[in-house]
């Protein structure tokens, strides 16, 4: 596999001197980027599966066998819907947020760990630049909703953003544990970190258990699910900051979204399940543990989706001001002091 | 000219023009989004200098923190930009002072020879982290500044709190425990009778 990537790499210098190393890094943006999208387009569609099950219903069954080729047909027609531009909106920044939301989420996958040094970018400070994307994203949202010139959108938005600028820190806090426990910011050394003769035992989570938990759940809410979904809110505020949006303006934030998700999934795999690690000594490290953790994840997004009804508004905010930010801050502690202690065997 | 000197000067430009474009634009939401994309520059500018952990954190907390929560309230202001523009040549030679004060520093310390001239930048090697460096100076030579400078943004947090916090007579709260610890026997009286009544069967059976 690598002799063929560096007999690869050699053709291209050949061909292309100075101009190979764009094109060469434009390949490798693909070659993460539209895995990504596809997996975005069957996540709806397994969304709607696995939802509609959970209520004892088929879902989406007509296009293609079982439905398979739905993706595909919702987002030709997407394609061919009209883009209507509010007559009192901000045109220019009504057009560019959806791409400033859909921008960070696809960015942040520079650093994602694939396997053992297998990475877009081995940044040092990679922990810290998937923190800074993700604050990011809140970009795309509070603009759509203020240029859209709507009350529904701009309630949305405001919501939206007091939710995801609280979760942040919670977020930050717990993986400011895992950055303790590894002792590096590189996504690469974290995973490694997690590597021993125990197979599983030897993950974070099991240390961690806490910041695991509160990670998962403010990575929910950071992605707008439900049941934090306040931002869409369509009973109240009929589908929120994106209400204006049409055709493929509206499957940008769609896409952003499902990215998002897809990208905690990874993280939280990542982070606290040993990445690439296999779960059992005897059998071999592979990036085929990292794809199932990821979907395992996902699954538990569309299976939270199915069973919660959505929270109120103050009970969001008390669950991530009351409740995650001074867990989160105590376990620091914790884990500070057991780490200089014997019992710390990770 | 090199490539880094091209991105160098690309970014350069753009900081000037987003920040000429902060205090020109005519829509206060314009302004701050301007101000982000001068704070992006600046932290593409500290990429080129290697100071990836200041670049990033420049991007986290005021990007990605501060600069929401400026753009949160700009967007839920009702500014007269007529008013504002009311005073502006009151204010005109106090601002162009400072700011030519400013500009003096500047030249001063970048142009002096004990600060900067004489001394080119050492490259690091691959495997060297900012952050690591950043940290071990702040925690062990800097400990007290930083300590102190904590200390103030506190005071500076708790005192805002202060200042806007006003508790309405009115206000209503749930006490969230003891919404918890409520037991179904305090909100539900399951009462039990007989699923028929003699009467009822009477009358059903006359519709017959």
């Amino acid at each position: 596999m690598m002799e063929l990537l560096q007999t690869l790499q050699q053709l291209g210098q050949e061909l292309l001197g100075p101009a190979w190393l764009p094109v060469w890094t434009a390949v490798k943006i693909l070659v993460v980027v539209v895995p990504i999208m596809l997996t975005v387009a069957y996540l709806t569609l397994a969304e709607r599966k696995v939802i509609g099950y959970m209520q004892i219903r088929i879902g989406p069954n007509r296009v293609g066998p079982y439905g398979l080729i739905q993706p595909l047909a919702d987002g030709l027609k997407l394609l061919f819907k009209e883009i209507i531009i509010p007559s009192g909106s901000n045109k220019f920044l009504f057009i560019i947020a959806p791409i400033l939301g859909l921008a960070p989420a696809l960015a942040a996958w520079a650093v994602m760990p694939f396997g053992d040094g297998m990475a877009l970018a081995n940044l040092n400070a990679g922990l810290l630049y998937l923190l800074a994307m993700t604050s990011l994203s809140v970009y795309g949202i509070i603009i759509a909703g203020w240029a859209s010139n709507s009350k529904y959108a701009f309630l949305g938005a405001v919501r939206s953003v007091a939710q995801i600028v609280s979760y942040e820190i919670a977020m930050g806090f717990a993986l400011v544990c895992v950055l303790m426990a590894s002792q590096s910011m590189n996504l690469g050394d974290i995973v490694r970190g997690q590597q021993g003769s125990l197979g599983m035992l030897n993950w974070y989570f099991i240390p961690l258990f806490p910041m695991f938990l509160v990670y998962l759940i403010s990575g929910v809410a950071e992605t707008n699910r439900a049941p934090f979904d306040m931002a869409e809110g369509e009973s109240e505020i009929v589908a929120g900051f994106h209400v204006e949006y049409s055709g493929m303006a509206f499957a940008m934030f769609f896409l952003a979204e499902y990215a998002n998700m897809i990208l905690i999934s990874f993280l939280t795999a990542v982070m606290f399940l040993g990445g690439w690690l296999s779960p059992v000594p005897f059998l071999p490290d592979s990036f085929i543990w990292l794809l199932a953790k990821a979907a395992f994840f996902l699954f538990v997004f569309l299976w939270l989706r199915a069973t919660f009804p959505r929270y109120r508004y103050d009970q969001l905010m008390r669950l991530g001001w009351k409740v995650f930010i001074p867990l989160t801050i105590i376990w620091v502690v914790v884990v500070a002091v057991w780490m200089q202690t014997p019992l710390w065997v990770w | 000219m090199n490539f880094e000197t091209i991105v160098f000067y690309g970014f350069a430009a753009l900081i000037v023009f987003a920040s000429l474009r902060v205090i020109t634009a005519r829509n206060p939401v314009h302004a701050v989004l301007f101000l982000v994309l001068t704070f992006i520059s600046c932290a593409g500018i500290w990429i080129l200098l290697e100071a990836e952990f200041l670049a990033i954190t420049l991007v986290l907390v005021y990007v990605g923190a501060v600069m929401v929560l400026f753009l949160f309230v700009v967007m839920m202001l009702d500014i007269n930009l007529a008013q504002l523009r009311k005073d502006f040549w009151r204010w005109l030679p106090f601002g162009a002072a400072l700011a030519g004060l400013m500009a003096f520093e500047m030249i001063w310390v970048l142009g002096s020879a004990e600060t900067s001239g004489g001394k080119t930048a050492i490259r690091h090697a691959a495997d060297y982290s900012n952050t690591k460096e950043l940290g071990r100076l702040i925690y062990t030579d800097y400990v007290y500044p930083f300590e102190i400078a904590a200390v103030i943004l506190l005071v500076a947090m708790v005192a805002a709190i202060a200042l806007t916090m006003r508790r309405r007579k009115d206000a209503k709260s749930q006490v969230v425990s003891e919404q918890i610890a409520t037991k179904k026997a305090d909100r539900l009286r399951i009462v039990k009778m007989p699923s028929e009544s003699k009467a009822a069967n009477q009358l059903s059976g006359e519709q017959k």
